[in-house]
């Protein structure tokens, strides 16, 4: 039973540490409780007129028993969710170099546009010839990724990256189809995103590993050994989950169009690249694009995202429905397959109702216009040269798995915590206290006790510097055998340890509503 | 430029304290083909000058609030209230990610298992998930999920599915089994039954279909569980279940849902929130993430992600889905939304919608040549008119009426439905614009 402060009313002695308040709050730090337990049946915080259905048409169908839910009063609301914002970290806030997530600041230029009436008060099955505006927008950004990819088509439709890596291979199986091969692998090498195997297996396909070699990068020969005619594809993040730039691509994507397969390449880490390097120039058949990654839609606590996915020639007219044409008449959609086919196409089918992600759309092409190509170049070098000046301050002091230079991540093993006692969680669970949110931990799933650090180019120097003095002062106290602190953190947090182990054996995923005790 | 801290002297400094000559050392390993990319794109520029670009784009628009507007099918315009895009532009909810260290994410792990819990009332099911992309994507998902609990991997598909729901099932999960639809049924629950079979995983229906037509789903569910298959609910106006007996008590095993109406814009289609609810024992197969409650080492309550053994990260290809960001600011604004409404609030939101689309549906029969294709429904409907519904809708399109999606832009091969309109009317539509719409109607249809 928990009380009205969230604290167990009986059982056990918990360790403590933080401060005993009456009201449970701790300074600005307020404890919060779930709407149901705020709000009631009778309350509501939207004025509607109560009218009465005399006759209704529902066919019988009337809903009668009580829904269940709580209705708060606009302040009581507005108050809720601030206490609420209250308890998360976000970029806004502090230093959050979650590696793989391209955790950089969001303009807010994006927000103010994207809630232009024109763009979000147009519904997508409006009649096409009042929404040229938001074909002329999708259109260009589109001329924008394909530009920065070096890639001749986009399909713009994936919600996120995982559906984008969804469409690439979709396409891929689309284009093995068309040449009546029935080939039934996809190579993934063992530090990608567990996303790549996931997709693969989703699209009916086997997965076979590529081991790295000692240096971090593609085995090129067991690459190669791996390669027949059963496999369909690769898929490779460049850079790669170690933050390394592979460099074979050129020799990998000729190695994998000899055996007859594609290269589908993971474009979670585009933001070391944009407006440098042109992945097409590469070798590369497809790549998603993390809209809310490289081009700083904001992330909004787990999307929405957008994972757009450029082409190559020979995989282009297997991109999915909807296309977007433009004729004599101005834009306008394909949506009928036959429509599709008579034009030269080929769709792997559609991706999802409607047309895409217009809200993400919008922030991502102001973010590419506010930067320019020049802009998007400086950024790219600016999160190159922050993780390696992070990789080149600290692995004196902490272990380093990889020979630099780096990309736009540092990563760590936990070598230099051998002996400690202290984990690479514990150290994560420590920046806590120290005002950053951590690092990407435990993966890529190569190194032992991974640290991935990934700056971006949008913190300041005095920020990498003080990020690095904390980094190092942990790393001495852990070499110093000063383990507590670790083990106990985080202590200054909204929460301690949560434990987890107990949320998933006995999952409650839900609220539900007090049962009346029995004498 | 503004977006970029470091100045040159940064940059110098850091580079010495790294040891390279110039940022090039540090692009070394990118072959020599493909290092130094020339892009046909212009440079940067300032708030302004992309506003004013930006702008214009948007004002080539017809927005919806600028016409008397009654596009559904799919996507509805309802009110939102002011504090709901507020809350959501929160730095705190806008700038965080996945909360993977739940110490510090406790705002949107406590908002996850809030609107967990209101997508479960709302649907009358036992669990529902954090979100997925969308309600096509959370309905593909529901099929590939039927597969795993069944061991089977055949899903039939009623014929008033939205047509782009079956479609994005056919092709997220169409390499998974074999996917059937049955014939189109306007304005009638047609009898799947037959079409049911032992290696059928799943039948899919919506509910109110894509038509507006409100069906009884306890017969199918009946037949579905006769032979071992499941039912999948599909529901993609929400608003709807704050009057509409709800799939969870019409024995619907999994529930996919779109959930735009409540919190969320038009926004031409996206971002929108997928609904996915099931029953407790079919837990461990379901996709996307989890928030469940726990206690931290004080005992204090607090909330992490949860059953991630599931997930892509941990077991990879053995993965049930390979979701990973989801659509968890979309999350956010339904369940504040929904938090404002209340159970009195939605009942009420409900029952505006439905007298208007009664009251909309009662005009427009009354002009001669126009019938009620869907004898129930609940805020839209179709009605079938004498003149192809393209003429009719370009004609009082220009006189400012946006009067619904015609059903031959869905089902463009139904020689059938070239005269049908599907109209949708919620709170938005006063009685002025429904006097008009028929108004403007009766005289289109007598030229």
């Amino acid at each position: 039973m928990l009380n009205r402060q969230g604290r167990p009313s009986s059982g056990g002695s918990p360790e403590k540490t933080a401060a005993e308040t009456v009201s449970g709050h701790r300074g600005l730090d307020h404890e919060e409780r779930l709407i149901f337990e705020i709000g009631r049946p009778e309350v509501s915080g939207v004025d509607l007129p109560d009218i009465d259905l005399p006759a209704n048409r529902l066919g019988g169908l009337e809903r009668k028993a009580p829904i269940g839910l709580s209705g708060l009063s606009e302040p009581e609301t507005v108050r809720h969710y601030v206490r609420l914002s209250q308890r998360n970290a976000s970029i806004d806030a502090s230093f959050y170099p979650l590696g793989s997530c391209t955790m950089k600041h969001n303009p807010r230029l994006g927000e103010k546009l994207a809630r232009l009436s024109g763009f979000a008060d147009i519904h997508p099955m409006q009649r096409q010839k009042t929404v040229q505006g938001a074909f002329m927008l999708i259109a260009e950004l589109a001329h924008w990724l394909k530009e920065l990819t070096g890639m001749p088509a986009v399909a713009m439709t994936p919600k996120a990256g995982a559906h984008g890596e969804l469409c690439g291979i979709l396409a891929i199986r689309s284009a093995m189809q068309a040449r009546g091969e029935n080939r039934d692998c996809i190579l993934v090498p063992e530090s990608a995103h567990g996303t790549n195997p996931a997709t693969a297996a989703l699209c009916g396909y086997r997965v076979e590993t590529i081991k790295a070699t000692d240096d971090g990068h593609v085995d090129l020969a067991g690459l190669k050994a791996a390669l027949n005619p059963g496999v369909a594809g690769l898929m490779l993040t460049n850079p790669n989950t170690s933050g390394l730039f592979e460099r074979d691509m050129i020799a990998i994507a000729a190695a994998v169009h000899g055996a007859g397969a594609y290269f589908y390449c993971d474009g979670a880490n585009f933001n070391a690249l944009m407006g440098r390097v042109k992945p097409g120039d590469l070798g590369i058949d497809a790549m998603h694009i993390n809209l809310h990654k490289t081009f700083s839609t904001p992330h909004g606590g787990g999307g929405p995202g957008a994972g757009p996915v450029v082409f190559s020639q020979r995989l282009a007219r297997f991109a999915p429905l909807p296309l977007f044409v433009h004729d004599a008449n101005g834009f306008r959609l394909v949506e009928d397959v036959m429509e599709a086919r008579r034009g030269g196409a080929e769709p792997l089918g559609r991706m999802c109702a409607f047309h895409g992600q217009m809200g993400m759309f919008v922030r991502a092409l102001a973010y590419m216009l506010s930067l320019g190509a020049d802009g998007l170049r400086q950024a790219a070098e600016d999160a190159v040269l922050s993780a390696n000046y992070i990789l080149a301050a600290l692995k004196d002091v902490m272990s380093a798995p990889y020979e630099g230079p780096c990309m736009h991540e540092a990563l760590f093993d936990d070598a230099f915590l051998k002996d400690t006692g202290i984990t690479t969680l514990d150290v994560a669970k420590r920046l806590i206290d120290e005002g950053f949110h951590p690092m990407t931990i435990y993966f890529p799933l190569t190194v032992h006790g991974a640290m991935l650090i990934e700056p971006t180019e949008t913190e300041s120097k005095a920020t990498l510097d003080q990020f690095i003095a904390v980094m190092r002062a942990l790393a001495m106290e852990a070499k110093n055998g000063k383990a507590a602190g670790f083990k106990q953190a985080p202590i200054l947090a909204p929460r301690r340890r949560l434990d987890e182990t107990a949320a998933a054996r006995k999952p409650v995923l839900r609220w539900k509503p007090a049962q009346p005790e029995s004498a | 430029m503004r977006y970029l801290p470091l100045t040159d002297a940064d940059r110098r400094a850091m580079l010495a304290k790294i040891g390279a000559k110039s940022i090039d050392d540090l692009f070394a390993d990118v072959p020599e083909a493909a290092r130094d990319g020339h892009f046909a794109l212009p440079r940067h520029a300032g708030e302004m000058e992309v506003e004013r670009r930006l702008s214009e784009l948007a004002r080539l628009n017809i927005a919806a609030g600028d016409s008397a507007f009654f596009c559904g099918a799919g996507a509805y315009r309802h009110h939102i209230p002011a504090s709901v895009d507020h809350l959501v532009q929160r730095s705190e909810f806008l700038t965080s990610y996945t909360p993977y260290q739940p110490e510090i994410a406790q705002g949107t792990l406590q908002v996850l298992f809030e609107f967990q819990t209101q997508v479960a009332s709302l649907t009358a099911m036992e669990v529902a998930n954090a979100s997925m992309y969308d309600g096509s994507t959370a309905a593909a998902e529901a099929v590939l999920m039927a597969h795993r609990i069944t061991g089977r991997n055949r899903a039939v598909l009623s014929g008033s599915l939205h047509p782009h729901y079956a479609e994005t099932i056919r092709t997220m999960a169409g390499l998974a089994g074999e996917i059937v639809s049955a014939p189109v049924r306007l304005g009638e629950a047609e009898d799947l039954a037959p079409l049911l079979d032992e290696d059928t995983s799943c039948v899919v229906v919506q509910n109110p279909d894509v038509f507006g037509f409100l069906r009884d789903l306890k017969s199918i569910a009946e037949a579905a569980h006769a032979q071992g298959a499941l039912l999948v609910a599909v529901v993609t106006e929400a608003v709807s279940l704050g009057l509409v007996e709800p799939p969870g008590a019409m024995g619907a095993d999994i529930v996919a849902g779109e959930g735009q109406s409540l919190g969320n814009a038009l926004n031409f289609g996206g971002p929108y929130v997928g609904l996915f609810a099931t029953r407790e024992k079919y837990l461990r197969q379901m996709p996307g993430r989890l928030a469940g409650q726990t206690v931290d080492v004080e005992g204090r309550r607090g909330f992490v992600l949860t059953l991630s053994a599931r997930e892509q990260h941990i077991r990879r290809e053995k993965a049930t889905s390979n979701i990973c960001t989801n659509s968890g600011l979309c999350a956010l604004a339904f369940s504040i939304h929904l938090a404002l409404l209340g159970e009195l609030g939605l009942r009420r939101l409900a029952r505006i919608n439905h007298a208007r689309a009664v009251q909309l549906a009662e005009r427009l029969t009354a002009i001669k040549g126009v019938d009620l294709a869907t004898p129930a429904f609940f805020n839209e409907f179709t009605v079938k008119l004498p003149k192809p519904a393209i003429e009719v809708a370009d004609a009082l399109a220009n006189r400012n009426i946006i009067a619904g999606v015609r059903a031959s832009r869905l089902y463009p091969h139904e020689p059938g439905l070239t005269h049908h309109l599907i109209v949708a009317a919620t709170e938005t539509n006063n009685a002025g614009e429904i006097e008009a719409y028929a108004r403007e109607l009766e005289k289109v249809l007598a030229c």
